[in-house]
């Protein structure tokens, strides 16, 4: 009948198991796939992370030079992290902030020269 | 004497998934249940044929948020069954420990729902305290704590250091001693007892004939387990099933619980033989670039004629040459394309999952069939329900622990 007094008593001694949310946060682990972040300077267009992508949120156009995402849409799986050949995806272990309408990243970047025009600079 | 018709759900206080079930009751007592499903319907097996076999991993891992990653666990060994790929020892020892882990946030999160449903709050937040643990080793291992994306064909994506694995253990032997302090209190409290020993009985015979599977089948006295056909590692780590053999809520209950405890042992002895190596192998071509290369004209008719003439008679390409390798593999050397079709089945928290995979050598797969173990239980539990009081119908209803985004995909 008092198979959890001990349990009752032990929880009514020790500290509070939740905590005062807006004010202490939690934060999260090492690792933790929070946002994606993209280092446009770096991308090289190559289009793998759009290919990757199990839900289709990135966008990339390799002549004008475009990085977007469909922030809603992505799964934070961190595929294109682990496919892009440059390292210009990471991901911070910090939420997204909550949104109340729908965002898109636009990234606008250098687009690749190709090898005739890279001569022809030279 | 008089009959009324009730609607339980989609939408029940109790009931944490959306069932409906239509209820004929005489007086009090159920009479029979007719159940009507399809309210969350996404078409996921549908979308295999648009998206390629590796985004397919991260697609059937939404097929039911709780056990993401055993989904993840049976399509990649499958797919890996199709290509003949080898996959490390190292990765099958991280898979099972995920799995177990998996199996412990799962069995907690019911054994909570439960205590919940026979209206014991007190006992719900000391279970969810407990997963939070498990759901914390989950994030800081994989990097989220419900759906974590880790396996991939060929092995795992994240590995486990020597510090981590530590801290898992350390975190399991503080869940285990809370877990056990619990057990008088699920196992032998009168309340607990009263609304659930003898209620919503399936019979040794019942659960054979109706294919139940999981806690549902070993809670009937029947001591089978997908476990036991060694997927992963598990053929290395070797353990019994849990079984009880009342067949009523109570019996399904405490084989949730036990497995709880036992799945703990088994994530911890994986941990202790983790062997050391790689976590993923290199699949030739597997993994690289799948965009269309450009095509010659003529030869891009040839590639037209071709598919439309397999298409036509379902002509599979011609056997590998090498014709003595073992059922299952399809060729040693792995092409990036699967071809052919293999049957995968895992033991989830709520019982066997079966998956079917049909690769046509192209990047999508023609066919994934996924049998969960939810739809098997659905027949026992009609069984069940008639004869039942109306208000142990929330009991047994959760005792067969319904998943019905499984069900429907």
């Amino acid at each position: 009948m008092f198979n959890m007094t001990k349990n009752v008593v032990t929880n009514l001694m020790t500290k509070s198991s939740t905590r005062l949310y807006p004010i202490a946060v939690r934060g999260h682990f090492e690792g933790f796939r929070g946002t994606l972040v993209c280092n446009v300077d770096e991308c090289i267009f190559c289009r793998s992370c759009m290919i990757k992508c199990p839900s289709q949120c990135i966008t990339v156009d390799n002549k004008a030079g475009t990085w977007t995402c469909e922030v809603m849409s992505c799964v934070y799986c961190g595929v294109c992290v682990d496919v892009c050949p440059t390292s210009c995806l990471s991901m911070t272990k910090e939420h997204r902030p909550v949104a109340t309408e729908r965002q898109t990243i636009f990234l606008q970047g250098v687009p690749k020269k190709k090898k005739k025009e890279e001569a022809a600079a030279e | 004497m008089a009959r009324t018709i009730l609607p339980f759900g989609p939408q029940h206080p109790v009931l944490p998934e959306p069932l409906h079930l239509k209820l004929t009751i005489e007086d009090e007592t159920v009479v029979e249940a007719l159940p009507t499903l399809g309210y969350v319907h996404r078409g996921l097996e549908k979308l295999c044929e648009v998206r390629d076999f590796n985004q397919m991993i991260q697609i059937v891992e939404r097929v039911c948020g709780i056990c993401s990653c055993l989904h993840a666990l049976c399509y990649c060994e499958g797919v890996e069954q199709i290509m003949g790929v080898e996959v490390p020892r190292r990765a099958k020892y991280l898979r099972t420990i995920w799995g177990e882990l998996h199996r412990m946030h799962s069995h907690l999160l019911w054994l909570g729902l439960f205590a919940d449903a026979f209206g014991f709050e007190s006992l719900f937040m000391q279970f969810w305290r407990v997963r939070e643990r498990i759901m914390d080793i989950m994030e800081a291992t994989c990097g989220n704590r419900v759906v974590v994306s880790v396996n991939v064909i060929g092995g795992v994506r994240r590995d486990l250091s020597p510090e981590q694995c530590q801290w898992i253990e350390e975190q399991l032997a503080v869940s285990e001693k809370e877990i056990k302090q619990l057990s008088t209190t699920i196992l032998n409290d009168y309340t607990v007892k009263k609304r659930t020993v003898g209620k919503g009985v399936l019979t040794k015979e019942q659960a054979y004939q109706l294919g139940a599977v999981g806690p549902m089948l070993r809670g009937s006295g029947w001591a089978q387990d997908a476990r036991q056909t060694g997927y992963a590692a598990f053929g290395e780590l070797g353990f019994d099933p849990v079984v009880e053999y009342d067949g009523d809520s109570y019996a399904r209950c405490a084989v949730r619980f036990r497995e709880t405890l036992q799945a703990i042992d088994i994530a911890r002895l994986a941990i202790a033989r983790l062997p050391a190596g790689e976590t993923a192998t290199n699949v030739e071509g597997a993994m690289e670039d799948d965009t269309p290369k450009p095509v010659a004209a003529g030869e891009r008719r040839d590639i037209m004629q071709a598919y439309n003439r397999d298409k036509r008679h379902r002509v599979t390409a011609a056997p590998p040459p090498n014709l003595d390798l073992p059922a299952g593999l399809v060729a040693a050397k792995v092409k990036g394309k699967p071809e052919g079709e293999a049957v995968t089945r895992v033991e989830q928290p709520r019982g066997e999952l079966m998956y079917y995979l049909k690769g046509n050598g192209s990047k999508n797969m023609e066919r994934v069939r996924i049998r969960t173990p939810t739809f098997a239980n659905i027949p026992p539990l009609l069984a069940m329900l008639p004869g039942c009081e109306l208000a142990d119908v929330p009991v047994i209803v959760l005792s067969i622990d319904p998943c019905i985004s499984c069900t429907e995909r």
